[in-house]
Order: C-alpha cells, then sequence, then structure tokens
C-alpha cells in the first residue's frame, strides 16, 4: 500500500468501520434472536441473498480494517523490541489475511 | 538521566485506576479476545452450511456448557467493547466529556455489558 493507514487516516477509519460494525452486528444478533434460521439450507438462502450477501462482505472487511488498527495499536503499545514487534505485526497480518480467505470462501459458495 | 530519579510507584495491588480507566482497559482486552474469536465464528458458520449433520452439530455445540460458556464469554467481551466504544465515539462529539458524566458513563458500561450479554445468551440458545 502507497498510502498508510496511519495517524488520522487509520483513526477515522477505526470509527467509521466502528459504525457500521455495530449496526450490522445489531441487526444480525437480532435477527437470530426473532427468526433463527431453521436448518442449514434457509441459513444458506438467508446469508446469499443479494443483500445479506452484500451486508456480510462488507462487514468481514470492516472488522478485519477494525481488527487490524485496533491489534496494531495493541502491539505497538506492548511490544516494544523492533524485531519482536515485526514479527508480531505479521502474524497478526496473516492471521487476519487468513481469517479473510476462509470468509471469502464461504462467501463463494453460499452466493 | 534526571529521570532516572524520578519516584516510581507500581504496586499494582495498591494502584487505585480511576473507573475510566479500568473500562478503558478492559476496552482493549475485549478488543484482543474478539479478535482472537474471527475463526472461530467462521468456523462455526461454514460448520452449520455444510449440511444438515454440520448444522445440528454446530446448534448442539452451542447448547453444550462449554460452548455455552464460551459464548457468555465472547458476549460479554461483544458487549462491553460495543458499549465502551459508543461511549467513545460520543465522546469524540464532546458528549459526556465532564466530569460526573464520563465516571458515570464508564460504570454504566461496565455494570450493563454482562447483563447484555446474559439476556443476548437466552435470546440465542
Amino acid at each position: 500500500m502507497s498510502r498508510q493507514l496511519s495517524g488520522f487516516r487509520a483513526w477515522m477509519w477505526q470509527r467509521v468501520s466502528a459504525i457500521y460494525l455495530a449496526l450490522y452486528i445489531a441487526w444480525v444478533l437480532l435477527r437470530l434472536m426473532v427468526a433463527p434460521p431453521v436448518d442449514h439450507q434457509a441459513l444458506g438462502n438467508w446469508l446469499g441473498g443479494l443483500g445479506m450477501w452484500l451486508a456480510t462482505a462488507a462487514f468481514m472487511l470492516l472488522l478485519l480494517l477494525h481488527a487490524w488498527v485496533g491489534v496494531r495499536d495493541v502491539v505497538l503499545d506492548y511490544v516494544k523490541p523492533a524485531a519482536l514487534r515485526l514479527a508480531v505485526l505479521a502474524a497478526v497480518l496473516a492471521f487476519l489475511l487468513a481469517c479473510g480467505l476462509w470468509a471469502l470462501v464461504i462467501l463463494v459458495t453460499v452466493s | 538521566m534526571q529521570t532516572s530519579s524520578r519516584p516510581v510507584f507500581l504496586n499494582l495491588l495498591q494502584i487505585r485506576l480511576p473507573v475510566a480507566a479500568v473500562m478503558s482497559i478492559a476496552h482493549r482486552a475485549a478488543g484482543v479476545l474478539l479478535f482472537l474469536a474471527i475463526p472461530l465464528l467462521i468456523g462455526l458458520v461454514s460448520l452449520a452450511l455444510s449440511g444438515a449433520e454440520g448444522f445440528a452439530r454446530a446448534v448442539s455445540l452451542l447448547h453444550s456448557l462449554p460452548g455455552r460458556l464460551l459464548l457468555f464469554l465472547l458476549l460479554w467481551a461483544l458487549a462491553h467493547h460495543f458499549l465502551a466504544g459508543i461511549r467513545y465515539l460520543l465522546l469524540d462529539v464532546h458528549l459526556g466529556v465532564r466530569a460526573p458524566h464520563f465516571r458515570r458513563s464508564a460504570w454504566a458500561v461496565l455494570g450493563v455489558a454482562p447483563l447484555l450479554a446474559l439476556g443476548l445468551l437466552r435470546g440465542l440458545t
């Protein structure tokens, strides 16, 4: 990335993503409590519907972004040695990318 | 160096943190916990989508005692992170910055989060 996700940009994205994540999570929890899917087909149909599919894809993307900015801040605060810090940050990034790929596979399957 | 002669007081049992600091640390801890739980959530959805058997297995996992305990812990972390996050967003627009509200809202987040988690647990399982 040529433009780093740091400083004001990271601060702003953290808040924008927080608002979206909050709305999506509130909606999904409400829906799961009021009308839980009865079987795997109902679940697949729900997630595979165009609106929910797009909302979920955006959720995953913003969740990974939000988690990266947040966990990076924690790592920068508590892990001081440069080599260790780089290693931990690389591990966090790999973890998030793996989660993103896994979620992508599921989203492609239900679409 | 001048700094080395400063008094250092790091007795963790005697330091009394303001309530907002406790809430803030918990916000971080909850965030890290939720970060670690991302693959659990994806795995659960993947299992539930895999077929009739997988769906039944996912449901029984959620209703088992260890499943319910873990779910409660994660819902608590989520509720705390959610409410503390809303508090920070309100502080960003200068709402509730002054002393009594600032402290009261921190107490409210700490107290309401586990109750909200219990309610969600009851609603979901």
